[in-house]
């Protein structure tokens, strides 16, 4: 075979000689381009493994870790809950509405695939500014493009995250995330077992659409990218809807032995997956594959990423039941070979011989890179900046102002309102808050579910911002009144060839590990994006968590939003002088540099305990994690959500006014109890250890702010005013 | 009491649905696949909201050729009740047996959120345990709830008691700015002559419980079975 041609399809030289020695032979074209595809960075995790191996993976409540197509945890009452989040960077980039779209319905099937009904979908996003036209097309079209495939298909959306940087100008991050509910019973694997067993391909027509999706997937964007049309595959969400009706109805029924779901590398990683699993063999006979168009070849059939199609495993004899609930929903499902003892995926073509490859060789034996790591240059300058030497505004009511109409900070309604947050009467806690919650119905519980991420933290210091970005994510849930119980992650990173960045990636996952583990919160599915490059460089090292958490009375379900006049407003933990790579530098200054807020897991702990124990006791009546804008704009939040006001008085100790308002130190969160119930309060925090100030008392219609040695207020602004900046500044520059 | 809830390909609020009749209001609910013929058990017949046929062409357009319709229409033709919430109010619209027609929102987004919505007629058996002129707080969830009807039948409509909910502010008052998709007159729900077909866009069952931001869609629930227990009493 000319090098030109493995070469072309992603292959490196070692890996190309490796193929060889593992088939005794050359390859051909077919078994090349299904080792390209399985060999990629995107299916193979060659260059990242490694460094995942880092995560804490088990728990008590972990029934499925990662290697599935999701992840499973128990959440009592014989139910667990599957998830997983996807990335769709690269399609969103050229097409945002189809990539979007797609990125809903790939990650719905891999929940699907455990036996799970979706219950609820989240997505983190970021995007360049809002102030260029090519900005406001991507977003407006990723979000549209989320919102027309998951309203269709009756899952609600019901929650996320996104922010607004230049960074992700040329390389917008689409991430989606899916949660499933399902009784133990129930849960499916994707392993072809049982020789002998049929194999089934179901659902949609395969067509020539996305062929080579993942290969593209695991290559840095250039401006011929657009060009790249054909790659991004159209979804159809009405489709989907009927597959995964088929689907839980054929798993209820158990007819099932395995199911995966076809996204990258279609047929091809579908077969190969779950015959390793098993540790065996696969012989499927293309000419059964039912298809859309004409003239395709074995490699278009194999390589073909046409979406809303499964791949299902029967029980030998179960073929025509399987057949006859797909009809019903108005879905073919064609057997289209067996399982086989030998180890080998065996194509045909009638009776030719397409294709012979072991199965494990595509899924297991590709080679694992250690690549170079090196520590970026720029850090040594951006840790020891010295925001103390910037001037300081002399009015804090406009920076405040300034801070929640930045769209990173504004309320996300214009986003949120276009997705169907509420089907399935479940969703509690709706967008808007710390996290969401919902109601399992027929138990007195809910779950709580978040997305975090903070790529200007983790490219500022990796492993601080990883850790980070698991404590905020669980103190997000604290907030909602749930204990985290495990996470899932998509770590979206630049081309691990260049060391700085390989570098960085490897330190947020000791990060992020470090805190999965002090806080309990093991990771149990996750995804993983390289190459999020454009001509504009690399993105900021970002690294996405959804965490769930557990709810076992809603009784104990709590919200942002300040309650009732005359409330007492308590800090949970103690402001640090740190104002590094803070919201307030960039909305302010401009500046995205400087050290990032220290995390101290012990402490961490010890506020989120603190912080359940409180609800759990019925003292909490409201919970808000301070986090982007500090605590002025976490104060603000509250009284918007309960639009009500606040009297707030500070201490300002050996802070800057900044600092005191708007730096970002960790592990703090505002609570509210009644206000006879401030000794409680105070009582209940000595046996955490945590420092406590009570901070002021809810009430009126404004926001005050006073601080001890300044007359006047420095903050003195009415709800009115605040909610304007907060709710327009994302309409306003889209609408 | 017998409650029949129609499923076609695509509908996806059908569980919602079912959960209140059964667990909210202790009734029997039943799916009926959109291909059954009858429909002759049911005392009162849902078209839950969701994509049906993922609405592609028209909203509602396709599933109106589903063989069950026929059986809906001799159901309603003959008193029975019928209600329709979001796309299966879309479907009686498409269906001919409410009259005028849905395009998109104004905005030309998908719309989720809460609305308000004033009770125009409470003596329909949909609404009969409302006060009259009472508000709603009710979420809507829908790209196409942009209601039509040509002038001659907006009329008939009007006078003749047929609309049963607007959309309003949180007190009352019918205004274009508490109108969230451009619908005629703030329609937000409409009965046919006879009062026995209510379709509507707002989403009852999404505010039947407390814990669900409210109960305010419940009564329209009750109310049906305050009406049917009354006729049966009759």
């Amino acid at each position: 075979m000319k090098s030109e041609t493995w070469k072309e399809m992603g292959l490196r030289e070692n890996e190309y000689e490796l193929i060889k020695e593992i088939l005794g032979r050359e390859p051909n074209y077919l078994e090349l381009g299904m080792f390209a595809v399985m060999w990629s960075e995107h299916c193979s995790y060659k260059n990242s493994k490694n460094a995942l191996k880092l995560f804490p993976t088990k728990g008590k409540r972990v029934i499925c870790g990662p290697g599935e197509n999701a992840g499973a945890v128990d959440i009592g009452n014989g139910k667990a809950v599957a998830f997983k989040v996807e990335s769709h960077n690269h399609p969103s980039a050229i097409d945002p509405f189809r990539g979007a779209a797609t990125g809903v319905g790939g990650i719905v099937r891999d929940i699907l695939c455990m036996g799970a009904r979706p219950i609820a979908m989240l997505n983190s996003l970021r995007f360049g500014s809002l102030d260029n036209s090519r900005g406001k097309y991507l977003f407006n079209g990723a979000v549209s493009g989320i919102a027309w495939y998951g309203n269709c298909l009756g899952v609600p959306t019901v929650g996320g995250e996104v922010y607004f940087n230049k960074n992700y100008e040329g390389n917008p991050l689409v991430n989606a995330m899916c949660i499933g509910i399902l009784n133990h019973d129930d849960l499916a694997r994707g392993r072809a077992e049982g020789v002998g067993n049929p194999v089934m391909l179901v659902g949609a027509r395969t067509g020539r659409d996305g062929i080579h999706g993942a290969t593209f997937a695991s290559e840095e964007l250039s401006s011929e990218s657009e060009g790249e049309g054909p790659t991004v595959v159209g979804g159809d969400p009405f489709v989907e809807k009927l597959l995964l009706e088929a689907c839980l109805e054929v798993n209820r029924a158990g007819y099932l032995v395995g199911m995966q779901d076809l996204g990258a590398a279609g047929i091809t990683g579908a077969t190969s997956e779950t015959a390793s699993r098993a540790g065996l063999g696969m012989e499927i006979d293309i000419k059964k594959v039912p298809l859309r168009e004409e003239g395709m070849t074995p490699y278009e059939i194999m390589l073909s990423e046409s979406q809303e199609r499964m791949l299902i495993i029967p029980k030998k004899g179960k073929e025509g039941e399987v057949e006859r609930i797909f009809k019903k929903w108005d879905l073919e499902a064609v057997v289209i070979g067996y399982v086989t003892d030998d180890g080998i995926l065996r194509v045909k073509n009638g009776d030719k011989v397409e294709a012979e490859i072991p199965a494990r060789a595509l899924t297991e034996m590709c080679p694992v890179y250690n690549p170079e790591k090196k520590e970026p240059a720029y850090l040594k300058e951006t840790r020891s900046f010295d925001w103390r030497k910037l001037p300081v505004p002399e009015n804090m009511n406009k920076v405040l102002l300034e801070l929640l109409s930045h769209p990173s900070i504004a309320s996300k309604e214009w986003i949120y309102r276009q997705y169907d947050h509420m089907v399935g009467t479940n969703t509690v806690v709706r967008p808007g808050s710390d996290a969401a919650v919902l109601r399992i119905k027929g138990t007195k519980t809910a779950i709580a579910a978040t997305m975090d991420g903070n790529g200007k933290y983790c490219y500022l210091d990796p492993r601080t911002g990883g850790a980070i970005v698991v404590a905020e994510a669980a103190r997000n849930l604290v907030c909602a009144g749930a204990r985290p119980i495990a996470l899932t992650d998509c770590l979206n990173f630049g081309s691990p060839e260049k060391p700085e960045i390989y570098w960085q990636f490897e330190q947020v996952i000791r990060g992020m590990s470090e805190a999965a583990e002090a806080l309990g919160t093991p990771v149990i599915s996750g995804n993983v994006s390289l190459y999020n490059e454009s001509d504009k460089g690399a993105i900021y090292p970002t690294p996405i968590v959804g965490m769930v958490g557990l709810i076992e009375d809603t009784n104990h379900i709590r919200s942002q939003g300040f309650q009732n006049d005359g409330d007492l407003i308590f800090l949970l933990g103690r402001t640090e002088p740190e104002l590094g790579a803070s919201m307030y530098l960039e909305v302010v200054h401009g500046l995205e540099t400087g050290k990032v807020p220290a995390l101290d897991l012990k402490k961490e702990k010890a506020v989120q305990e603190l912080c359940l124990e409180g609800i759990g006791a019925g003292l909490i009546k409201s919970a808000h994690d301070c986090s982007d804008g500090g605590l002025a704009v976490a104060i603000a939040e509250s009284c918007i959500s309960g639009n009500i006001g606040a009297e707030i008085n500070l201490v300002k100790g050996n802070l800057e006014l900044p600092e005191l308002l708007f730096g970002e130190t960790q592990s703090r969160i505002i609570v509210t109890v009644d206000r006879n119930k401030g000794e409680e309060m105070r009582a209940l925090t000595e046996k955490f250890g945590v420092p406590v100030s009570l901070i002021g008392q809810v009430g009126g219609e404004e926001l005050k702010i006073k601080v001890n040695g300044i007359s006047g207020e420095v903050i003195n602004l009415s709800i009115s005013k605040l909610e304007e900046a907060w709710r327009g500044a994302i309409k306003c520059m889209m609408d | 009491m017998k409650f029949g809830i129609v499923v076609f390909p695509g509908t996806n609020c059908e569980a919602d649905v079912r959960y209140v009749v059964e667990e909210i209001l202790g009734q029997e609910a039943y799916y009926l696949w959109h291909k059954e013929k009858s429909v002759k058990r049911y005392d009162c017949i849902i078209l839950p909201g969701g994509a049906s046929y993922g609405g592609y062409l028209r909203e509602g357009a396709m599933a109106k050729f589903s063989p069950i319709m026929e059986a809906i229409t001799d159901h309603a033709l003959k008193g029975g009740l019928v209600l329709g919430i979001s796309d299966g109010f879309q479907i009686l619209l498409e269906a001919g047996l409410l009259p005028g027609a849905m395009v998109k929102n104004d905005s030309l987004q998908f719309r989720c959120q809460d609305t308000y919505i004033r009770v125009e007629n409470e003596k329909t058996p949909y609404t009969c345990l409302y006060s009259p002129g009472e508000v709603l707080k009710i979420p809507i969830a829908h790209a196409a709830g942009n209601y039509y009807v040509d002038e001659k039948n907006l009329k008939e409509l009007e006078e003749g008691g047929q609309i049963v909910f607007r959309y309003c502010s949180p007190s009352g008052e019918v205004l274009p700015q508490y109108n969230p998709n451009g619908s005629l007159n703030n329609i937000a729900g409409i009965t046919n002559g006879e009062g026995n077909i209510l379709g509507m866009m707002p989403h009852p069952e999404r505010c039947s419980e407390e814990i669900m931001s409210g109960v305010a869609g419940r009564k329209v629930f009750e109310s049906i079975l305050y009406w049917l227990k009354e006729r049966c009493a009759l």
